[in-house]
């Protein structure tokens, strides 16, 4: 093998910002490629991706809104994933949050009053942490794998949406279709300006992110979440519970991935029905890479990769691309990514072959 | 046929595709490599696999062509994880992800197109058996591969030197550099193998099961091929095993659902996703006094040193 990688002595702080803009670069010259196979004019394809999306007050409200169940689940993600807890169901507690407080919405259909909201608020991200709870308890107890638990979760919260929608939660007067009643005034989140769909939850986001960002900068449990992400072995010498860990950070992944799932219900579709999410749980594992697991990161990995959601419904609409290129493009991303992550922390050097051993 | 038999005839081609890929992905993790991108390497297996095939009108090019996009995608991801010692998990992600929207791409132009599926072939003799003929010896060839591959694979990984090798690799890569064997390129054909295998069963749903193309055909077996390899222990005996479980608990979940039992259907469709929770928790408090057995390098980066 002539190529090898070595490790540098220290990454170099400009390769941290580098690398993701690298990742950046290098999806938009594949989809120049990807766009001429498909007979598309690149320039043109290009700009109804990225540049159509942001180009009008109206179009960077919806990217708000797609942001924002985005940038809040993937900050909660970037917690475990840092700490090396590897929590994939986001997408279901995404759901079991907007099932639980879209409950309270139904239920309190027609006698609630201003409680409700936050009441919604919290049953959300209670429900998501509960749900997030079972991938963590059997992990600390039993070492079951994490992974696997969480994402077989997914498919079981999709199951139930589609159960409770179409049979004791479905709207009575709603012609028989699978959704639940639309919700009251009172259980939506009110709209930041008159006629768009930009709502109250980009800004709670916007609060939880600097929050985050403060927590993993500045405080004792952020230096705790990093150490036993890097270095187990150490975080074990210092005394930092790893179990106890990653119980908090997927109480903390699943609270705030269950208030994006109820913030969604409440703020932007304003029921609920099947598929009734188009994937941001699992969108989000994107956002928190390409973010680098930072919060601040998240959050503008968020707002691009937003841009590229509905970049893909204009592609669609106008191009008659499929939709699923979308997540060409964004696993496309995550591979750029993950590879220019070793050119940070590797240098690859020529060398002469190696001799073969004798086996 | 009576109805036993054709229940088991059901099982066995529900289980089949679930046991290729856990096959597959068995050989990768012994080999210290954790791939979990089974779902999208599968799903693009059946998208190429139908396009191929109906394009040509050969169901052995698809299944050719199936294989060939089963392996690529696994060389995209040893690329990152054994190239670029990129985090494995990171990248079977986006491996999966990649390949649900890519196929949901090579497959549009072929939605709705039906073909004859691939047929059985009656071993002679030996499928005039009563009751275990027809069963056993009157199936599709993917099935008579699938069990041909546990019987191999258990061969190479206990018989032979290069799969006791494989296995070093995935114990104590340091130990087996150091020995003198390459470390990555074994990891690269365990890689690559595990690739071919996840590529024949995603086109043995597109091309057998369901023999057309729907987009997110795979519905998570790739997910559920990775518990059936933790559930069974990395031994390929137990995989068979575990995958015909899981197939027979899918097939008694439709049954179900026909024979009108009182319960909603939405919870018995969530019944094998439950189940593999359970069976993953009760394989591990069963083995708590007697420690992991999984391999012991698995999921770590290896980079030489020198």
């Amino acid at each position: 093998m002539p190529l090898v990688l070595e490790k540098r002595p220290a990454a170099g702080a400009a390769a941290l910002i580098l690398s993701p803009l690298l990742a950046v670069a290098l999806t938009l010259a594949s989809s120049i490629v990807v766009f001429w196979f498909l007979g598309q004019d690149p320039w043109r394809a290009l700009s109804v991706y990225f540049l159509l999306p942001v180009s009008d007050f109206w179009g960077i409200q919806e990217v708000a809104v797609k942001a924002t169940p985005l940038v809040l689940i993937a900050v909660g993600l970037a917690l475990c994933f840092r700490s090396n807890n590897w929590n994939i169901g986001a997408e279901g507690q995404f759901l079991i949050g907007a099932i639980c407080g879209g409950g309270v919405a139904v239920w309190t259909h027609g006698w609630g009053g201003p409680w409700v909201l936050p009441l919604m608020l919290v049953a959300g991200m209670a429900g998501g942490a509960a749900y997030a709870m079972i991938p963590a308890v059997l992990k600390t107890r039993l070492r079951v794998n994490e992974i696997l638990v969480s994402l077989m979760l997914v498919y079981v919260a999709e199951f139930l949406l589609d159960w409770l929608v179409r049979g004791p939660w479905r709207d009575p007067f709603g012609f028989n279709m699978p959704q639940t009643v639309t919700f009251a005034p009172e259980a939506t989140l009110p709209v930041l300006f008159d006629g768009g769909r930009m709502n109250l939850g980009t800004v709670i986001t916007l609060v939880v992110v600097a929050v985050a960002a403060v927590v993993m900068a500045r405080t004792v449990k952020g230096f705790e979440i990093k150490l036993v992400g890097d270095a187990p072995r150490a975080a074990r010498f210092a005394g930092f519970d790893d179990k106890r860990l990653t119980i908090a950070v997927f109480a903390i992944s699943g609270a705030l991935a269950g208030l994006a799932g109820v913030m969604e219900a409440a703020g932007t579709v304003r029921q609920l029905l099947p598929g009734f999410s188009p994937g941001y749980g699992f969108t989000a594992i994107i956002v928190a890479f390409l973010g680098r697991l930072n919060p601040i990161g998240c959050l503008i990995a968020g707002v691009f990769i937003a841009i590229t959601f509905i970049g893909g419904e204009n592609a669609q609409i106008i191009l008659r691309i499929p939709r699923d290129m979308t997540m060409v493009f964004q696993g496309m991303l995550l591979f750029y990514v993950l590879a220019c992550d070793t050119l940070i922390l590797y240098r690859v050097r020529r060398v002469a072959p190696a001799r073969r051993v004798p086996t | 046929m009576t109805l036993a038999e054709a229940i088991f005839l059901t099982v066995i081609t529900a289980s089949t595709p679930l046991l290729l890929a856990a096959i597959g992905e068995l050989v990768v993790e012994r080999a210290g490599v954790l791939n979990l991108g089974v779902e999208g390497m599968m799903i693009m297996g059946a998208a190429t696999g139908v396009a191929v095939a109906i394009v040509t009108g050969s169901s052995l090019a698809g299944v050719l062509a199936a294989i060939a996009a089963g392996m690529a995608m696994a060389a995209i991801f040893a690329v990152l994880t054994l190239g670029l010692a990129a985090n494995q998990v990171a990248s079977g992600l986006s491996l999966t992800i990649f390949g649900l929207g890519l196929s949901g791409v090579v497959g549009a132009p072929f939605v709705g197109i039906q073909r004859e599926g691939i047929g059985k072939i009656p071993v002679p003799f030996l499928s005039e058996i009563p009751v275990v003929g027809p069963i056993l010896f009157r199936q599709d060839p993917f099935v008579y591969l699938a069990l041909a591959l546990v019987v191999g694979v258990s061969w190479f990984l206990w018989r032979t030197r290069a799969g006791l090798v494989l296995r070093a690799c995935g114990e104590n890569p340091v130990s087996a550099h150091a020995l003198g064997y390459p470390v990555l390129r074994i990891r690269l054909y365990a890689v690559l193998f595990g690739g071919a295998c996840a590529g024949i069963a995603g086109s043995y749903l597109s091309l057998v099961l369901t023999p057309f193309w729907t987009s997110g055909m795979t519905a998570g077996r790739g997910w559920i091929a990775l518990a059936i390899v933790v559930f069974a222990s990395w031994l390929p005996w137990r995989a068979l095993i575990g995958a015909y479980l899981f197939g027979g608990l899918i097939i008694l979940q439709l049954h179900a659902q026909s024979a009108g039992v009182r319960v909603p259907s939405q919870f018995l469709a969530a019944l094998p996703y439950l189940i593999t929770i359970v069976a993953l928790t009760a394989i591990m408090a069963l083995r708590r006094s007697g420690g992991s057995v999984a391999p012991q390098g698995l999921g770590r980066p290896f980079v030489p040193d020198r």
